[in-house]
């Protein structure tokens, strides 16, 4: 076990170590940080100073060795454009994204399960085509309309919620929390909604496809055989055999919402980590980006690892050959 | 962060009410947050819009952007290189400490530290010398005629409060920790900051101890405002249509007639000081976009006269622009000093003369010629360039359009990779000098020379002419240089001039405000019923 999560952690550096580099590789392509911290009137000589205070004018691999060198410190510099540490904006803007991905995440869940449930159950009925036909617009709407248009119907013409920010926050130690504030909580209800949208209709069409090939299986005729209720075989016999798949997959989604929630967060200018980076991209404020990036890489490579040691615990198949979890 | 916060809500709570019984709270947005409270680190609209609530100027603007008193309330040149303020009296920072003469000194060599982005401001200063408490005076390097304009922009922090805060100089992109004026300010303006979270809000109270309060003019009842930055154009206009924001300074033009017939919605709109024109290559001995090999057609004054005639700008002024613009014949608008109106005047819309011109200068058959263009830098910019790549192709000379954003654009024209293309300029120091030596003097080494003039135009006459108005005293001489200049520029066409801009303000109906051209609400002017 022990082995296990060593090995793990050490296929993570590597991870780490390509994404920090492609991303530092990107930076030459995203604008002049210089030209946009200078402003409209400027020397040459006053450029060059700068250049030189921010260490551009040294070779792309010292600028990355230095940059991994601060990094394995948990330094990461000023922000070119707040003129404040890296760490604590990211700090201060996470809470704001957790929360939001947290929502959404919950939100798919408890809306995605029961409708592919029901569209799994009762195929042919209207109500499952009609959630089909939700499910197909979730899927093919880009992120920013759903958002839009939530916000033209509930905040301009219905007037009843917010359309941007976050309502009022509690801080609790460094966290600060929405879910306390009535202000905050309907805050949540547009961007969890927009942000939530295509994992639900992700899990309801697993739920739906799963559940269609449990009910073919002989320990479902068998229950039946039996005489079991409905209920207890959709749900006691059903449902808890789709489940392990849905669990996986909403684990690995969950680092997609916190990544992704970039668009949403822009729509509705939430201040969390997706609005920090956006603004950081838009003024090539390169310190934001790279510890951005790599905290997402992280993100991801902890999750892989949750889900390793899941399965790890849910499959005892596993506990014998652990190369088969690694490979996949 | 959290105690800064806690502690400056407290206070707010503690401050909170005013005495006023109906407390007005403005609630107001922009695409952009003010990356910092710093009065001398960073000239950007979006950072003054906040700090000018906050800090005083030793001479402030009017709403017509004329000088007027501010914590100066006399000024004049003693000599051609020194200049003497009489400072105002009983004036006090928020933090309650009294305002003399060392937070002047303190100030202005703040404003001329190597991290300052203010330099523009004070680049002629030399010394500035501390009389008594109540009178400063500036040596300048040069006779500087415009120095009360400059100042204006130049705003005063308090000596004693930068020093026990480690502020002595602006901040610093290469330290490792946050500067203290990053998030703090102590200025002796009209509004105190109150919660400043960078990318979310910036609360500001209302400042009753202001000195200006009393000044006739200064009638706003605004209380408190809170800004709060929206990135999303449709989220902004959202956010004002359902009443969750009083005030857009950047509605998107496309939402504009929208918000017109929106009710409990005005549009206010004004003149903005921004220009734009066309310049083009005229050093080069072949154009490096065009049809035309062995010679440079630019450099042929008829060529130039021709591509003017061409311009049909009532089109251009009322249906592009839909009426949102001011034609101009001219380098900058009237409220920038040395505005002559005998020298506004356009070359008149006539295909005929500029199909004769063309003739005249070698090019019956015209020629091709590539027109760059930004896409999101000035109103319709794309627009523009399309209609006028359409006339100018109707006479002859086949225009190809090459738009691009603004990230890839400025980098374009700057390595002075283009034939032709199209330019807005603002002028913040509303004096000619900052456009006639930007955009006409010969790039010859001297600080500010021909920095945006990217066509390369050189005239010996203007370089002269603008050594007069660096340095020139008497100001009638001086105005002299600036109209000598603008009659060069309308008979030389260096550049083709279209028209100044016009910037668009959106509020609720129960706001008023003066529209400024400079693009800064000045709230202590606003009112709210």
């Amino acid at each position: 076990m022990f082995a296990f999560i060593v090995s793990r952690l050490l296929q993570a550096i590597p991870v780490m170590l390509t994404v920090s580099l492609i991303s530092f590789s990107m930076f030459a392509y995203v604008g002049d940080p210089v030209a946009i911290m200078l402003g409209q009137d400027y020397t040459e000589a006053q450029r060059a100073a700068l250049v030189r205070e921010l260490g551009l004018d040294r070779p792309f691999y010292v600028q990355f060795v230095v940059f991994l060198q601060n990094a394995a410190q948990g330094e990461f510099g000023l922000s070119y454009r707040l003129a404040r540490p890296v760490a604590d904006l990211i700090l201060e803007r996470m809470p704001a994204t957790l929360e939001l991905s947290f929502t959404a995440a919950c939100l798919a869940l408890v809306v995605g399960v029961p409708m592919g449930v029901y569209t799994g159950l009762y195929r042919d009925s209207w109500l499952s085509r009609f959630f089909l036909t939700i499910s197909l617009i979730g899927v093919s709407l880009p992120t920013f309309l759903i958002g839009i248009l939530l916000i033209l119907v509930f905040a301009v013409i219905l007037g009843v919620l917010p359309s941007f920010g976050r309502g009022e926050t509690v801080a609790i130690g460094w966290w600060t929390t929405g879910f306390l504030t009535a202000s905050g909580l309907k805050a949540l209800i547009l961007p969890s909604i927009t942000l939530g949208m295509f994992q639900m209709t992700l899990i309801m069409r697993l739920v739906r496809s799963e559940m269609l090939e449990v009910l073919r299986t002989d320990y479902i005729k068998f229950a039946r055989a039996r005489g079991l209720s409905n209920r207890a075989v959709h749900f006691g016999h059903a449902l808890k055999n789709t489940l392990v798949p849905v669990i996986t997959i909403t684990g690995l989604q969950l680092g997609a919402i916190i990544a992704f929630a970039i668009v949403t967060e822009t729509v509705f200018q939430w201040p969390g980590m997706g609005l920090l980076f956006i603004q950081a991209v838009a003024n090539a404020d390169i310190p934001i980006m790279a510890a951005y990036l790599l905290l997402i890489a992280l993100l991801f490579v902890v999750i892989n690892l949750i889900v390793d040691l899941l399965y790890y615990a849910v499959d005892p198949r596993l506990r014998g050959g652990l190369r088969a979890a690694g490979g996949r | 962060m959290r105690p800064h916060l806690l502690a400056a809500a407290a206070a707010a709570a503690l401050l909170g009410p005013m005495g006023d019984a109906h407390a007005r709270t403005v609630r107001w947005s922009a695409s952009g947050d003010p990356n910092t409270m710093d009065p001398h680190s960073q000239n950007l609209g979006t950072v003054t819009m906040v700090l000018q609530q906050i800090y005083d100027a030793l001479i402030m603007r009017d709403r017509n952007l004329g000088l007027q008193p501010g914590l100066a309330t006399a000024w004049r040149q003693v000599e051609p290189t020194r200049w003497r303020f009489e400072l105002r009296r009983g004036v006090t920072f928020h933090d309650g400490s009294v305002f003399n003469a060392d937070d002047v000194v303190f100030s202005i060599q703040r404003a001329l530290a190597p991290t300052s982005n203010y330099g523009i401001f004070v680049d002629t200063v030399a010394e500035v010398v501390r009389v008594d408490d109540h009178t400063v005076e500036v040596v300048t390097k040069i006779p500087d005629p415009i120095l009360p304009n400059k100042f204006a922009s130049v705003y005063i922090m308090d000596r004693e409060w930068s020093e026990a805060n480690n502020v002595r100089q602006p901040q610093n992109t290469r330290a490792r920790e946050e500067t203290h004026t990053v998030r703090n300010t102590n200025g002796t303006g009209a509004y105190r900051l109150s919660i400043r979270e960078p990318d979310v809000r910036t609360v500001l109270v209302r400042n009753d101890d202001w000195w200006g309060w009393k000044e006739p003019g200064n009638d706003g009842n605004i209380a408190e405002i809170v800004y709060r930055p929206i990135t999303s154009d449709a989220t902004r206009v959202a956010a004002l249509l359902s009443g969750e924001v009083d005030f857009v300074l950047d509605p998107p033009l496309q939402d504009l007639d929208r918000l017109r017939r929106a009710p409990g919605v005005t549009v206010l709109e004004g003149p903005e000081v921004r220009t734009i024109f066309f310049a083009m290559d005229v050093k080069r001995d072949e154009l490096l976009y065009s049809s035309v090999k062995g010679r440079n057609p630019f450099k042929d004054l008829r060529v130039r006269q021709a591509l003017y005639h061409a311009i049909d700008i009532e089109a251009i002024r009322s249906r592009v622009m839909r009426g949102n613009a001011i034609v101009t014949g001219t380098l900058f608008p009237p409220q920038v000093n040395g505005y002559s109106k005998e020298q506004d005047v356009r070359l008149p819309f006539n295909p005929d003369r500029a199909r004769a011109l063309l003739a005249e200068a070698g090019y019956p058959q015209g020629f091709e010629v590539t027109l760059d263009c930004p896409n999101n830098r000035y109103i319709n910019d794309e627009q523009i360039c399309q209609a006028v790549a359409a006339m100018w192709t109707r006479v002859g000379v086949t225009t190809r359009l090459n738009a691009m954003p603004l990230a890839n654009f400025f980098p374009k024209i700057q390595r002075e990779d283009t034939s032709i293309y199209l330019l807005g300029w603002g002028v913040p120091t509303l004096d000619a000098l900052y456009s006639i030596q930007s955009l006409l003097a010969s790039k010859d080494g001297e600080p500010g020379n021909g920095i945006w003039n990217y066509g390369n135009y050189s005239n010996a006459r203007v370089d002269a002419l603008t050594r007069t108005i660096k340095n020139e005293g008497d100001p009638e001489r001086r105005t002299a240089a600036i109209h000598e200049v603008l009659r060069i520029y309308r008979e030389d066409v260096p550049h083709i001039p279209l028209h100044h801009q016009m910037i668009p303000w959106a509020m609720r109906s129960n706001l008023s405000i003066p529209h400024m051209a400079n693009n800064q609400p000045y709230w202590r002017w606003a009112k709210m019923n």
